[in-house]
C-alpha cells in the first residue's frame, strides 16, 4: 500500500481535517532520521564497553534480570536440573539487602492496628517527612472486634465479620425478616463478596418463588445473584429467575449463549432450533433463525462437498482443495466459500450464492465484493466482468458498480490481478486526478499516457517515458504523440 | 517543564530499589504506598515460616512486579516460583507452598487439582492461599466442594488496591471493573475503590473535598464517608496532602477512550499494548548488530521495554502529541552526540576522568535514544499509512457532528474488508455517541453487517455494548451532543501540536471531555456549566470531610494545590497526559496525581465488553 506523494499530498490537502498532518512531512521524517544516525553513529563509538554498563540488565525478553515474571520462569526452568540447584540459593553478599526496617508501615497494620511503634520510629525516620509522624488512627479497629467470642452478632456485625473475612454463622438468622435484615446491611456495605455470601445461605434456606420476590426489590443483590449463578452455571435456575422477573429476552439470550460450548454441528443445529421458541426481541429472533438456517445449510453443503472433494471427479476442489471445513463459519465467509466453489450453480440448489442472497437478504454491496474478491482468486476475469455488466435500454452494455471503481481497483490488485484487467476498471474511475494516481500506481501506462496528451502535457510525458520499458509499445506510443506535430502542448 | 529535572539514571543503576525511585519525584510521594504494600508482603511470607514455593496466577506477576523484585522474595526464603497450572505440582524442595492467586472460580479448579494430584510423599508440605486483592467467599466454598479446603494451613488476602505506577499515577490494574458495573452492575470494584482511597487517606491524610459526577462515584463517595463514621472517635492527624479528590464515572464520558490517543505514549498503548509498565515490540528494529556478528541469530521474541518516568528521554516525549517526537528525539540526539564528541576536547587527567565519569550516564541516554528512534520509526510507519489517516478522519468527523445520523460509507468498507471486529464496534459506538444514539435503520442495517460477517453469535457483544450505554437506539429526545461539546470546547479547530496551549492536542483538535470536566472545575468551578452537567448521566456533588484543627493547611503564595483524580472504571494514557499538561501550566494553580481502575484504550475496553471475544469462528 504505498502511496504515491501526488496522492498523498492529495489527502493531506483535500481534506477539511487539517489536524494530525504532517505539516512538514520531509522536516519531521528526515528529523527521526536524524536521530537514527546520531545513535548508530555514537553506537560504533562505544561498542566495546556496551552492554556491560547498561543501566538495567534485561534479559532480552526485557525483563528487567530479577523481576518477578522473570524469575517465574527462571526458577521453574532450573527446577529441572535439580543437580545444579543448590537446596538454598546463596544470597550473595555484595548486594546491599533491603533495609526490612525500612518500612515499618505494612497495609494490614493499618487495618488490622497491630501496634508497631518501634518499627514506626524507623519510618518516619527513614521518609524524613514530617507529615507522616501518626500512622492512620482513622483507621483503628472498630469497636465490635473486640467481641470476638460473642456469639449472637447483629446483622450488622455479622456483616463487618464477614467482610473481615472471620468466621461467623448466619444459621441463628432464622426468620424471613431477620434474613432480608442481614441482606440489606450486606448490600449497604457494597462489599459484593459478602453479599454473595449472605445469598448462598437464603439460597439455601428460602424457596424459590419467595427469594425471587424479595430479590426484585433489591436490585443490587440481584445482580449478585445473577452473576452468582452465571459463574457457578446454574443455567436452570437462571432461567427460571429471568423468567420469574419477567425479563424474558435476557433469559433467551442466556440461553442462546449457551450454544457456544457445542461441539458437535448436528446438536448445535438442534438446540439453535429450539432456541428459536423462546421469547426474543423480534430483530433478535430474526438474527437467531438466520444463525440456525444458516447452519443447517452449512451442515448440508459440508457433507456434500466432502464427498465431491474425496470422490476426485470435481476439477475445483481437486485444482483447490479446501483448507478448512465451512461449519459455524460467519454467513459471509460461507458466502465467499459458495462464490469459489458453487458459482455457477442453478438458483434452487442450498450452496447457490444467489440463493444465499435471496435467503439471507445480504445487501447489494456486500454481495458484489465477495463475489468479486472469490472471481478475482480464481482469475475468473469473465465472471469478474459479468458482475458488472448492465445492459441500457438501447442495448449498449456499460459497466456499473455499487462500489466506487477505485475500490474494485483495491480488491482485484490484492487478488493479483494482471494489468490488462486492472487497466480496463482503472480507466472507469471518474474522478482524473485519482484515476491518473491508480494508473501510475498500478502501471497502467496507456491510461498515464493518454491522460498526460489529454492535458497536453509534454513535460510530464517526457518524464514519463523514463518510467516504461525501453524499447516498448508504450515507450513508441510516446514518441509518436511527442512528434505529433498536431497537438498543441502546453509547455 | 517535567518534574523530573534532574538524571537519577546513574543513581538508579547503582541502587536495588531502582525501580521505584521515579515514584517520589512528583509531587505526592507515592513510595511511601510502595513501601506499605511491601511491609505487607514480607508480613505474609513470614508467616509461613521455612522455606517456600510460589505458585503464581500468571495475570498478578505484571502488578506485582511494580511492588516488589524476586530479590525481595529470596530474602523472605522463596526458592522457586511456578506458574499455576493444571496437573502435579513440579518438584521442590520445600516446607510451604504458597498460592498467589486472584479470587477466580476457574483457578480454584486448578488448584484443587495441583493438591489432590499431590504426591502423598511430599506431605509434609504445607499449603497457603494468598487471594489477591481479596478473599472471597464463593471461592472458598468452591475450595470446599472440591474437597481441598481443609489442605490450606493458611488462607489469607493482600490486599492490593492502589498500585502505584509512576509519580503521579496510580492504578487497580482491575480490568473487569467497567464491565462489572456498568453490565453486571457488580459494585465489588467500587468497595475496593473506596477501600483504596481510605488506604490513602490514612498515609496522606483526610482529603478535605470531595466531588463527583456519575452514578458510581455518588456510591463510592458514600461508601468513604460511612467508612468514615465506622472509625469514628479516632482521627487522622496527618497534614492533608491532597486538597480535593473528584470521582469521575468513566460512563460520564463514553467518547475519549473510543477515540484513537495521539500522544507518543497513547500510540505505543493503540498499536502495541502497554500492560503493566512493559511493552511487547517487534524485534527488528532493535537488533544490535556487533561488529564481526552475522545477522544470523535475529532474535524472534518480541522486544520487552519498560516505560515510566525513570527514564528521562521516556518523561520528556511520551505526553507529546507523536507529532512533536521526531523534533525531540532529533534536538536529543544533538545533545548526545555532542556529549560524546567532549572526549576530544579532554586533554588532562582530570578532565578525562570527568568524561569518563559520565560515560555511563551517556551510554544510559544513548540507549535510551536508540529505543525511542526505533519505537517511533515503528509508529510512524503506521501513522502514515493511509489506513490510519482514513479512520483518523471519520472519527473527527463524527467528534465533530459531521453525518452522524447515515450510515457511513467507511465503516461499511471496512466490514466488507473484515477489518478487525473491535475496529468495527469502536467506530460504530463512537458515532452511536457523537449522535446520542443511531437511527433504528441505521442501527439495524449495522448490525445485520455485523452478524453477517462476523457470525451470528456476536449478538450477544452487541447486546452488551446497548447495556453498556456504548451503542443505543435513538430515543425521541433531541441530540445534546452538539451542546455539550460548544459548551465544553471539545472541538478545537486549531489544535498546536507542537507547542500546546490547550489540553486538545492529545487528540489533534479534540479535548477529552473528562478532562474539561477536570479543568472547569478548577476555575471557574462547576456551577458555571450546570446545564451541560445534567445532559451527562449520574448525578453531580460536592461533599466535605472536617479536619482536626490544626490540620488546616497555611498555603504559601504561590503554592500549588493538588487534586486527586479518580477515574472509575479506566482512563486513557492521552487523558493523563492532558492531566499533566494542566499539572504543568504555569498559572493554573493545581497539580494533578491520577487515579484510575484501570489504564484502557478504546480496544481492551471494548474487549472487556464483549461476550467470548475469542470465539472459535475468528
Amino acid at each position: 500500500m504505498i502511496k504515491s506523494k501526488v496522492d498523498e499530498e492529495d489527502y493531506w490537502h483535500s481534506s477539511k481535517f487539517k489536524a494530525f498532518t504532517f505539516d512538514d512531512e520531509d522536516d519531521e521524517l528526515s528529523r527521526l532520521k536524524e536521530s537514527r544516525q546520531a545513535v548508530n553513529n555514537i553506537r560504533r563509538l562505544v561498542e566495546e564497553d556496551d552492554d556491560e554498563d547498561d543501566v538495567e540488565r534485561v534479559s532480552w525478553s526485557g525483563e528487567p534480570v530479577g523481576s518477578i515474571s522473570w524469575s517465574v520462569k527462571e526458577t521453574a526452568a532450573s527446577s529441572q536440573r535439580a543437580d545444579r540447584e543448590p537446596a538454598f540459593p546463596k544470597i550473595s553478599t555484595d548486594t546491599p539487602s533491603i533495609s526490612r526496617s525500612q518500612s515499618g508501615y505494612s497495609l494490614s497494620s493499618l487495618f488490622k492496628g497491630k501496634p508497631k511503634v518501634g518499627n514506626f520510629q524507623t519510618f518516619s525516620d527513614a521518609l524524613t517527612d514530617s507529615s507522616v509522624r501518626l500512622y492512620a488512627p482513622e483507621l483503628r479497629k472498630p469497636k465490635s472486634e473486640y467481641k470476638d467470642y460473642v456469639s449472637d452478632w447483629s446483622p450488622e456485625e455479622t456483616v463487618q465479620r464477614l467482610q473481615q473475612g472471620k468466621a461467623v454463622s448466619l444459621e441463628r438468622f432464622r426468620t424471613l425478616q431477620d434474613k432480608l435484615l442481614l441482606l440489606d446491611h450486606a448490600i449497604a456495605a457494597h462489599d459484593g463478596n459478602v453479599i454473595t455470601a449472605v445469598l448462598i445461605y437464603l439460597k439455601r434456606t428460602l424457596c424459590k418463588e419467595v427469594l425471587f420476590r424479595e430479590l426484585e426489590s433489591r436490585q443490587t443483590a440481584l445482580r449478585h445473584f445473577i452473576h452468582y449463578l452465571s459463574e457457578t452455571q446454574n443455567q436452570r435456575l437462571l432461567l427460571e429467575l429471568h423468567r420469574a422477573l419477567g425479563k424474558a429476552e435476557d433469559a433467551a439470550l442466556l440461553q442462546y449463549k449457551e450454544h457456544l460450548s457445542i461441539t458437535d454441528e448436528n446438536k448445535r443445529r438442534d438446540f439453535l432450533k429450539n432456541c428459536l421458541s423462546l421469547p426474543f426481541s423480534a430483530e433478535d429472533l430474526a438474527h437467531v433463525q438466520d444463525h440456525y438456517t444458516l447452519l443447517e445449510r452449512q451442515i448440508i453443503i459440508e457433507v456434500t462437498d466432502r464427498q465431491a472433494e474425496c470422490g476426485g471427479k470435481v476439477e475445483i476442489f481437486q485444482k483447490f482443495p479446501r483448507k478448512a471445513l465451512i461449519l459455524n463459519m460467519p454467513l459471509i465467509t460461507t458466502l465467499y466459500y459458495c462464490c469459489f466453489y458453487h458459482y455457477a450453480e442453478p438458483e434452487g440448489t442450498f450452496s447457490s450464492p444467489l440463493n444465499i442472497r435471496q435467503t439471507f437478504k445480504i445487501s447489494e454491496k456486500q454481495y458484489f465484493v465477495t463475489a468479486l474478491a472469490a472471481r478475482a482468486k480464481l482469475k475468473a476475469w469473465l465472471d469478474v466482468d459479468a458482475l458488472f455488466a448492465s445492459r441500457n435500454w438501447l442495448g449498449f452494455t456499460r459497466k456499473k458498480s455499487p462500489l466506487s471503481f477505485q475500490r474494485v481497483v483495491d480488491i482485484l490488485q490484492k487478488n493479483s490481478a494482471p494489468t490488462h484487467v486492472l487497466q480496463d476498471y482503472v480507466a472507469l474511475v471518474d474522478d482524473g486526478e485519482l484515476r491518473l494516481t491508480l494508473a501510475q500506481k498500478h502501471k497502467c501506462h496507456d491510461i498515464v499516457i493518454s491522460t498526460y496528451r489529454d492535458m497536453k502535457d509534454r513535460q510530464l510525458l517526457l518524464g514519463y517515458r523514463g518510467k516504461v520499458v525501453r524499447g516498448s509499445a508504450e515507450e513508441r506510443k510516446i514518441d509518436d504523440l511527442l512528434s505529433n506535430p498536431q497537438i498543441r502542448w502546453k509547455n | 517543564m517535567m518534574r523530573l529535572r534532574r538524571s537519577h539514571l546513574i543513581c538508579c543503576a547503582a541502587s536495588k530499589e531502582k525501580m521505584a525511585a521515579h515514584l517520589s519525584y512528583g509531587r505526592v510521594n507515592l513510595n511511601i504506598l510502595r513501601e506499605a504494600a511491601r511491609k505487607e508482603l514480607r508480613e505474609f511470607l513470614d508467616k509461613c515460616a521455612g522455606s517456600k514455593a510460589i505458585v503464581w496466577d500468571e495475570y498478578l506477576t505484571g502488578p506485582f512486579g511494580l511492588i516488589a523484585q524476586y530479590s525481595l522474595l529470596k530474602e523472605h526464603e522463596v526458592e522457586k516460583m511456578f506458574t499455576l497450572k493444571n496437573g502435579r505440582l513440579p518438584p521442590a524442595d520445600v516446607k510451604n507452598i504458597i498460592f498467589f492467586v486472584r479470587p477466580r472460580l476457574e483457578l480454584m479448579d486448578i488448584i484443587a487439582d495441583n493438591i489432590t494430584s499431590e504426591d502423598r510423599r511430599h506431605s509434609s508440605r504445607d499449603f497457603h492461599i494468598l487471594f489477591v486483592p481479596r478473599r472471597s467467599m464463593l471461592c472458598e466454598q468452591r475450595l470446599k466442594e472440591q474437597g481441598v479446603l481443609a489442605s490450606f494451613i493458611n488462607i489469607d488476602e493482600y490486599i492490593l488496591d492502589l498500585i502505584p505506577y509512576d509519580g503521579d499515577l496510580l492504578s487497580m490494574e482491575y480490568e473487569s471493573a467497567f464491565r462489572e458495573c456498568y453490565l453486571e452492575n457488580d459494585q465489588t470494584s467500587l468497595y475496593h475503590t473506596a477501600k483504596g482511597l481510605m488506604t490513602l487517606q490514612a498515609l496522606y491524610g483526610t482529603i478535605p473535598q470531595i466531588y463527583g459526577k456519575g452514578e458510581c462515584a455518588r456510591l463510592v463517595a458514600n461508601m468513604m464517608l460511612r467508612m468514615k463514621r465506622e472509625f469514628a472517635g479516632s482521627q487522622n492527624q496527618i497534614l492533608p496532602v491532597f486538597d480535593t479528590l473528584l470521582l469521575l464515572d468513566r460512563n460520564v464520558d463514553l467518547l475519549t477512550p473510543l477515540a484513537t490517543q495521539l500522544t507518543y505514549e497513547g500510540l505505543i498503548d493503540e498499536i502495541y499494548g502497554i500492560s503493566n509498565g512493559y511493552v511487547k515490540l517487534p524485534p527488528e528494529k532493535f537488533a544490535q548488530k556487533k561488529q564481526g556478528e552475522g545477522s544470523k541469530d535475529l532474535p524472534t521474541e518480541p522486544k520487552k521495554l519498560q516505560l515510566n518516568s525513570a527514564e528521562e528521554l521516556y518523561a520528556e516525549i511520551r505526553d507529546k502529541n507523536f507529532n512533536a517526537v521526531g523534533a525531540a528525539l532529533s534536538k536529543k540526539a544533538k545533545i548526545i552526540s555532542a556529549a560524546f564528541e567532549e572526549r576530544h576536547n579532554a586533554k588532562t587527567v582530570g578532565e578525562i576522568k570527568q568524561f569518563v565519569s559520565q560515560l555511563p550516564h551517556m551510554q544510559a541516554a544513548r540507549s535510551s535514544l536508540a529505543n525511542h528512534t526505533s519505537i517511533a520509526e515503528l509508529i510512524k510507519d503506521i501513522t502514515t499509512s493511509e489506513a490510519f489517516f482514513d479512520n483518523l478522519t471519520v472519527e473527527q468527523e463524527f467528534m465533530t457532528g459531521v453525518d452522524t445520523d447515515k450510515v457511513n460509507t467507511y465503516i461499511e468498507d471496512c466490514i466488507a474488508q473484515k477489518d478487525p471486529l473491535i475496529k468495527i464496534l469502536r467506530l460504530v459506538c463512537m458515532q452511536s455517541v457523537c449522535n446520542n444514539g443511531l437511527k433504528h435503520k441505521v442501527m439495524d442495517y449495522y448490525k445485520r453487517e455485523i452478524l453477517q460477517t462476523y457470525g451470528y453469535e456476536h449478538i450477544l457483544t452487541l447486546n452488551n455494548l446497548e447495556k453498556a450505554g456504548l451503542l443505543k437506539p435513538q430515543t425521541g429526545s433531541r441530540n445534546n451532543y452538539p451542546t455539550i461539546r460548544k459548551t465544553l470546547k471539545l472541538w478545537m479547530e486549531d489544535a498546536n501540536e507542537q507547542n500546546p496551549n490547550d489540553i486538545s492536542y492529545v487528540y489533534s483538535g479534540y479535548s477529552p471531555l473528562s478532562i474539561r470536566l477536570t479543568q472547569i472545575l478548577a476555575r471557574p468551578g462547576w456551577r458555571s456549566i450546570e446545564e451541560v452537567l445534567k445532559m451527562l448521566p449520574g448525578p453531580h456533588f460536592e461533599e466535605r470531610q472536617q479536619l482536626p484543627s490544626g490540620l488546616h493547611k497555611k498555603r504559601q503564595q504561590g503554592e500549588n494545590r493538588t487534586t486527586l483524580v479518580f477515574f472509575l472504571g479506566g482512563v486513557t494514557y492521552a487523558e493523563i497526559a492532558a492531566l499533566r499538561f494542566l499539572s504543568q501550566v504555569e498559572d493554573s494553580g493545581m497539580e494533578y496525581v491520577i487515579a484510575t481502575t484501570k489504564l484502557i484504550n478504546g480496544t481492551t475496553w471494548i474487549k472487556s465488553l464483549m461476550d467470548r471475544p475469542e470465539s472459535p469462528t475468528q
